[in-house]
């Protein structure tokens, strides 16, 4: 098995979640009613549990005394290898549980698959993030159809979340070079295997909210391979400014 | 002789039991199935542990529980390993009946007897949750999200009392 490919896929999958959980983190303590703002804290809590998981196993591929903490806090953002769609901003509530919905299927779809991967870490991951994910999948689901069949001014902050998302989840189906060079060594399966099951899960609750697809096909990519927009930027800033000024610290 | 020599292993379980979760102080690591094995060899002491949620930060203090508990026992720091295995996946099954019944003494609604994934389907009916404190079935789920990640929130439609529900996973 590449080696350096099941490294880059594992951090891949570690900033994936890494970067999400920080994301919703922003609205810890400023959710719009009390029971959501820990709900979606809960969210970033699971994300940031996979996260550990997978930066352990990495840090453990790697070796060279790498751990989870130094490629958390000490890489820079073209190291990173998560999509673009997690490292937006957060916008209103609506871009954050429309992005939370696109990702948490993009999950559920990618956890059953590689629940069944001969990488036995990952596997045994998977199994464990997708009971998780089931939950995130509901719950962001339930807000997009609420959402978007619901008042005039919540369908419209929606409808304008999904123009603004939507070019960015071309990217969750499209393969990277490292998961090409696994899925031709059997590892795993390339994301495009499962477009289709994503796309009917979508399409499903976009119906029920009432909400129109965008008519634009163009799709933004390169967060796979490091190539990251200004927001990412914004994140590692606030996330890793304590490790790098004062290195090494420790509770 | 230390009295480590002659610990049996039945002994080591029943010292497991008195690690409690930190967030659910009536249920021991034992009743909530964290403990999957024990290894003894000598005075050497290996405890093979799975995490229940990804995320539970209550793992942490778990771990380091256990090793005090099993440093009060008498065994050396350096004859103790905690080994985390992640397959097969914890599940609510693993909870002891025991363990049901002390959450629904503690308050907490214990989770159903089968584990059933979430049903992915939006606004999918929940199967009815009794309130622990009444027993009534007329509860209403608040938040699919509670005071931990591995609760869900409700309220009572009887008794009027919120409750926290451990979710079947």
């Amino acid at each position: 098995m590449s080696k350096q490919a099941l490294i880059d896929y594992t951090l891949h999958l570690a900033d994936n979640t890494l970067i999400l959980a920080q994301r919703n983190s922003e609205w810890t303590g400023h959710g719009p009613i009390l029971e959501q703002d820990i709900a979606l804290s809960n969210i970033a809590l699971d994300l940031l549990g996979q996260a550990r998981l997978y930066y352990q196993y990495a840090a453990r591929l790697i070796g060279n005394g790498a751990t989870e903490d130094s490629l958390a806090y000490l890489r820079d953002s073209w190291d990173f290898k998560n999509c673009l769609l997690v490292e937006l901003d957060k916008g209103d509530w609506a871009k954050t549980i429309l992005r939370q919905f696109f990702f948490s299927a993009y999950q559920w779809c990618l956890y059953q698959q590689l629940q069944n991967s001969k990488d036995e870490e990952l596997a045994g991951i998977a199994v464990k993030a997708l009971k998780e994910v089931a939950y995130h999948l509901r719950w962001s689901g339930e807000w997009v159809i609420r959402l978007g069949d619901g008042t005039a001014e919540s369908h419209r902050r929606i409808q304008y979340a999904l123009q603004d998302l939507w070019p960015y989840t071309g990217e969750l189906i499209s393969a990277a070079g490292y998961e090409q060079t696994l899925a031709a060594e059997g590892v795993i399966f390339v994301p495009s295997s499962f477009k289709d099951e994503w796309l009917a899960k979508v399409n499903g609750v976009m119906a029920e909210a009432t909400l129109t697809l965008p008519a634009n096909n163009w799709m933004q990519s390169g967060g796979k391979e490091g190539k990251h927009t200004e927001h990412l930027g914004y994140v590692l800033a606030e996330m890793q400014y304590l490790q790098r000024t004062y290195p090494g610290n420790e509770w | 002789m230390s009295v480590i020599d002659t610990i049996s292993t039945e002994r080591l379980w029943s010292v497991l039991a008195e690690v409690y979760d930190p967030e659910v102080p009536v249920l021991s690591v034992v009743d909530l199935g964290i403990v999957r094995d024990l290894k003894l060899d000598g005075r050497k002491v290996e405890v093979i542990i799975t995490p229940t949620y990804s995320g539970c930060p209550a793992m942490q203090a778990i771990e380091w529980d256990i090793r005090t508990r099993l440093l009060m026992e008498g065994f050396d720091r350096t004859d103790i390993k905690i080994t985390t295995v992640l397959s097969p996946a914890w599940t609510t099954d693993w909870m002891s009946a025991e363990g049901r019944e002390k959450l629904k003494a503690y308050g907490i609604a214990p989770p159903g007897p089968t584990a059933s994934v979430c049903d992915t389907r939006m606004f999918a009916q929940d199967e009815a949750v009794q309130c622990p404190r009444c027993g009534s079935y007329n509860t209403t789920m608040v938040s699919r999200f509670g005071s931990t990640a591995c609760k869900a929130f409700y309220t009572c439609g009887d008794c009027k009392e919120p409750f926290d529900h451990f979710k079947c996973h």
